[in-house]
């Protein structure tokens, strides 16, 4: 059962996906002792960190009943724009360049959700086109060159593998911005509407929400976290390119999904979702630790997230199908 | 005469408890036009997706040329010969007029669609129905009349003895009518039975042989149209005991709280003004389609109205969304409680918070205690029958989901509350708890606006009723001089 913030009935879904995610992480472990080695369990982490960060911003988007294509390609032009902005003023520090990316990143977003919101394209389309754009864009801005190590500055290098507590500063904005999204989505009107908007558009419409102004908003969150994860992701991998993150938007959608957040709109939550990274980034991890031939290792990894989407809408069924097409007939 | 092609007897039908055919009962004769009348909610509908094998009857008996049938799909009820021509014409826009006709047996050959065929087949029907119509043309193209043409055509090519028409004739000009009467007529000389649903008493009695009256999901008389006159016809359809107990409240009528002038948009109606007083309960009825919900919209900012001037409290307001209307302190409960009312999967508490979002919160940030606080006020107001407020909406029956969006209206403090079919598919007593409710409500000097297609409802609730037909006010009736008859009279002449 997706669960919506305050109702309770059964086992919420976020439990069963969290026992399964432990369970995965004990079988692996039990016959590959090496995988819980500190240094792999650091770098599933920040892999997660990245892939849970977009996957939250996609929920925003997915949650409203929207689908955002063009989050990787964001990170991606994002990521470059601000390793050009390093690579010309070395010295201007941090702050800045987070700045930038999160800017860049939501004014991204803004163009999709205006024309969402304002033009009324369906967003696979609009993004969809964005995605090719945005990615179209990292080769102009950079003229297809690489930014190498060599061309980054130390502190945008370091910042993000800085050790709090043994653990990465990457890691941190990642739970932070899970965080956040959580307090974000539970506590403010905003957050509320979101759901509401995506649950039922048409009654949302009558409790005077302007479901379109909460999709483009979904837009902006999602693009302006993906802004901020370009900025991650180039500074971890220590490279920008324009093939930076190809094709990842596809498991942060698969991420979502597993974490119980609907395709249809307005169920699902940030738990969900962290497990969801998680469960994710524990396969793509282990894959390679188990043994298994490079060549398998799409196929195997896309099987088990086809059979974990399955479960998930199987538990969702039971319960609603049958009801909904009903309530349908009822009302034609 | 000759034995019923169709007969139906006691077939009953519920929808989550809700009973909407408590005894469906009619024949059809091949040759003959059988007419089914009932107001809204008599259950026509539910009777004709039992026909047609959309929905599946409960109990009763439904025989075919004498023998008991199952109508279990809407397969099983293509090969006994029933087809249907719906009100909406249901076809498929992006396929040509020959797709359109053949859609659940295209002519193959050799396992591929036999495109000649199909075109040519289509080309013979159509050249008796309406030889204008090109069996290649997108179905787009057509005009209404011309879509249900292509309805008939379908009906034919199945060759169907037993042919449903609902509200054919719903959105024909005159002479497209005339046209439609013509092939009905044809129909009719071929020997199908057919049975037509309107509410135009004209058309009645120029096309049918026959009638059968639903009231209140019940056969109420069968009989030859020859032997009945229309205020027979009337009399049936409204005749249950108007006096029906209603806890009407007597509240003194305050001055005039709200009004509209010379309300007008596009084709869904015109001209449309109205006062409503503190205290007062105004009744709006009309068949559906006249326009009621339409104007109602408007007025809350649904839609944008062309013209028009809407007064609250002697003030002009600018309405552009439902915020705006919410804030000058209007709500709207509106018609399907599940679709458009509530939040099925939300809880109790955050359906009844959610317009009022704005006063349960501090620099947008909700207070979650006082939301509870709000939702638990009202729970105990309303009587709803829930286990917490954390419960979910799906969970409730259907009067305490009505009890929860009339509580999310109210929590927003509105001067004029606009009840859309109020009581509609819930049961008595939820329903006399509305209405309790509702004079409750109007008792603080807020006045309602209540659309109803019940009759005995409107008659009584409203201390005025405002009939309204194709898009205009036609008529206004104080409490004591409205009459079922004027009423429905009102509301079906053309």
């Amino acid at each position: 059962m997706p669960k919506i913030f305050g109702a309770r009935r059964g086992l919420p879904h976020e439990v069963g996906l969290g026992l399964l995610t432990l369970a995965l992480l004990a079988l692996v472990t039990i016959a590959f002792p090496r995988f819980l080695v500190i240094d792999n369990l650091k770098s599933l982490v920040d892999d997660t960190a990245l892939l849970i960060m977009l996957a939250v911003g996609e929920m925003f988007v997915l949650l409203t009943r929207g689908v955002d294509l063009s989050v990787a390609a964001n990170a991606a032009l994002t990521g470059m724009v601000v390793a050009l902005f390093n690579a010309h003023y070395p010295g201007a520090g941090i702050l800045p360049v987070i700045v930038i990316a999160i800017v860049m990143g939501a004014a991204l977003g803004l163009f999709n959700g205006f024309l969402v919101w304002k033009v009324r394209i369906p967003s696979i389309v609009v993004t969809l086109g964005t995605l090719s754009v945005y990615r179209g864009c990292v080769y102009l801005v950079s003229g297809g060159a690489w930014v190498n190590s060599g061309q980054m500055s130390p502190f945008f290098l370091s910042f993000v593998r800085f050790p709090i507590l043994g653990i990465s500063v990457l890691s941190w904005i990642g739970l932070l911005v899970a965080v956040l999204a959580f307090l974000f989505l539970r506590f403010t009107i905003a957050g509320r509407n979101l759901y509401a908007a995506g649950n039922n558009p048409n009654a949302a419409g009558y409790a005077g929400i302007d479901v379109g102004r909460m999709q483009c908003l979904a837009f902006v969150l999602s693009g302006a976290i993906a802004g901020l994860a370009g900025y991650l992701w180039v500074a971890r991998f220590a490279v920008a390119y324009t093939d930076v993150a190809s094709g990842f938007e596809l498991q942060v959608i698969a991420a979502c999904v597993i974490g119980g957040v609907s395709i249809t709109g307005g169920v699902g939550g940030v738990v969900g979702v962290v497990i969801g990274g998680l469960f994710l980034g524990i396969i793509k991890n282990a894959l390679p630790v188990v043994g298994i031939s490079p060549f398998f290792q799409m196929a195997v990894s896309g099987f088990v997230i086809t059979v974990a989407v399955i479960l998930n809408a199987g538990s969702y069924r039971k319960n609603h199908g049958r009801k909904i097409l009903e309530r349908a007939e009822a009302s034609s | 005469m000759s034995e019923p092609i169709l007969s139906l007897a006691g077939v009953t039908k519920s929808f989550a408890g809700v009973r909407a055919l408590v005894k469906g009962e009619i024949d059809l004769y091949p040759g003959e036009v059988t007419a089914l009348i009932g107001e809204n909610g008599a259950g026509k509908s539910t009777l004709v997706k039992i026909l047609t094998g959309v929905h599946h009857a409960d109990g009763g008996d439904i025989r075919f040329n004498g023998e008991p049938v199952h109508i279990g799909s809407a397969d099983n009820a293509g090969r006994l010969g029933i087809s249907a021509i719906h009100q909406e014409a249901v076809v498929f826009d992006d396929l040509s007029v020959a797709e359109n006709i053949f859609v659940t047996d295209r002519p193959r050959k050799r396992g591929m669609v036999d495109w000649a065929t199909m075109r040519e087949r289509a080309r013979v029907i159509l050249a008796e129905l309406d030889p204008r119509i090109d069996p290649r043309m997108p179905m787009r193209q057509l005009s209404v009349a011309q879509k249900h043409l292509v309805q008939i055509a379908r009906a034919l090519s199945n060759e169907a003895r037993i042919v449903i028409m609902d509200e054919p004739t719903a959105a024909l000009s005159h002479r497209e009518v005339e046209e439609l009467f013509t092939i009905v007529r044809r129909l009719k000389a071929e020997g199908r039975a057919i049975l037509f649903i309107s509410h135009k008493f004209e058309e009645i009695f120029d096309v049918a042989d026959r009638f059968a009256v639903f009231r209140d999901g019940a056969a109420v008389g069968q009989g030859l149209i020859r032997d009945v006159s229309r205020d027979q016809l009337i009399a049936m359809m409204v005749g249950r005991s108007v006096d029906q107990v209603f806890p009407k409240t007597v509240v003194p009528i305050g001055e005039e709280l709200f009004h509209v002038a010379g309300l007008s948009r596009g084709e869904e109606f015109a001209d449309v003004s109205f006062g409503l007083k503190r205290g007062e309960i105004l009744g709006v009825y009309g068949l559906v389609g006249a326009g009621r919900s339409e104007v109602m919209q408007a007025i809350f900012g649904l839609t944008r109205p062309d013209h028009g001037e809407i007064n609250l409290e002697g003030r002009s307001l600018k309405i552009r969304a439902p915020e705006d209307a919410i804030g000058a302190g209007i709500a709207y409960v509106p018609e399907d409680r599940q679709i458009q009312g509530g939040i099925l999967r939300f809880p109790i508490a955050s359906n009844i918070a959610l317009p009022s979002l704005s006063h349960l919160s501090h620099r947008g940030f909700m207070r979650r205690a006082d939301e509870r606080a709000l939702a638990e006020d009202y729970v105990t107001q309303l009587q709803i029958k829930t286990s917490g407020v954390g419960q979910r909406l799906e969970e409730l029956s259907g009067g305490n989901q009505q009890k929860v969006v009339i509580a999310k209206w109210l929590a927003t403090n509105p001067r004029v509350l606009i009840m859309d079919e109020p009581t509609k598919g819930i049961d008595v007593g939820a329903k006399t708890a509305v209405y309790r409710l509702m004079g409750e409500i109007v008792a603080r000097g807020l006045g309602i606006i209540m659309i109803s297609s019940e009759l005995p409802e409107v008659m009584g609730l409203a201390d005025r009723i405002l009939v309204m037909r194709r898009g205009r006010l036609r008529a206004t009736f104080t409490r004591a001089e409205a009459t079922p008859e004027s009423i429905v009279k009102a509301a079906t002449d053309a």
